[in-house]
């Protein structure tokens, strides 16, 4: 019984996850420029891998696997953002024309 | 080449070679000396940059505070995340990039890494650069989270983790 509820509880954050990579993926090929593009890519990627792993923690129970899986969410939530700056930042001082809508 | 200082040297030691014990966890001879061998290495080559503190001692109840502000950033991201999965799944596409920007009062080195890590976290905004006058330079998808950004709320909840209130 009470591995009947983890496992559900855990399929339901990988679906989640995944509901969110895939919106990311549909986002990249979508999106018009690059920094769009970066919006898309950069955090739902960041919410849905966090999703996942926590799910995977769920199904795994409380021991070593799951402590070092809950340290990669913790750094997934750190680096991701930082990579999303450092790329968008870059892109700006070479001088990369941002897509506007046309009025 | 800076003077070793001991202190910061044995307390990194030790938290490296703890993280090792429990990313390995094997305790016989050879992964314990593997570990002991490597941490040494690395905690020779950064021991100078990490603990590095301009901004004086660490206050516990910053801590605290973060605590408290972690829940409200996650629930920000999930919103803002299904927030973004909307304008992706729309057919019409309801974007509408533009540049904005922030002047903001934030003074540590802390406080203004926690502001713009959590504007590129809250889909929607992504930190493009920061100057030398303390301006935000942000890339909003549309107007809605850029007026959201605008409004200060975020600005304000960081300020009051690292005390610096207006």
């Amino acid at each position: 019984m009470l591995t009947t509820i983890t496992n559900i509880i855990s399929t339901i954050f990988i679906i989640t996850g995944l509901f969110f990579v895939l919106v990311g993926t549909i986002g990249l090929l979508r999106f018009p420029d690059f920094y769009t593009r970066m919006h898309a890519t950069g955090k739902c990627d960041t919410l849905g891998e966090g999703l996942m792993l926590v799910g995977l923690m769920v199904y795994q129970g409380f021991d070593l696997i799951s402590v070092k899986m809950l340290f990669l969410v913790i750094f997934i939530f750190v680096a991701n953002p930082v990579a999303t700056h450092a790329i968008a930042r870059r892109a700006y001082k070479v001088g990369l024309e941002a897509w506007r809508l046309e009025k | 080449m800076s003077r070793l200082d001991s202190k910061k040297f044995i307390s990194l030691y030790l938290l490296l070679f703890a993280f090792w014990l429990l990313l390995s966890g094997l305790l016989d001879w050879f992964h314990l000396g593997f570990g002991i061998i490597s941490t040494f290495i690395v905690t020779s080559f950064c021991y100078d940059m990490v603990f590095v503190s301009k901004e004086g001692k660490d206050n516990p109840t910053k801590i605290i505070r973060l605590f408290k502000y972690l829940p409200w950033i996650l629930y920000q991201i999930v919103l803002a995340n299904i927030d973004v999965a909307k304008r992706v799944l729309n057919p019409s596409m309801p974007i509408e990039p533009q540049f904005i920007k922030i002047d903001s009062y934030l003074k540590s080195d802390l406080s203004k890494t926690s502001f713009a890590n959590s504007i590129t976290l809250t889909p929607g905004t992504i930190t493009v650069d920061i100057d030398e006058n303390n301006t935000f330079l942000v890339h909003a998808i549309a107007t809605a989270p850029a007026d959201d950004l605008l409004g200060g709320t975020m600005e304000r909840k960081v300020a009051h983790v690292f005390l610096e209130d207006k």
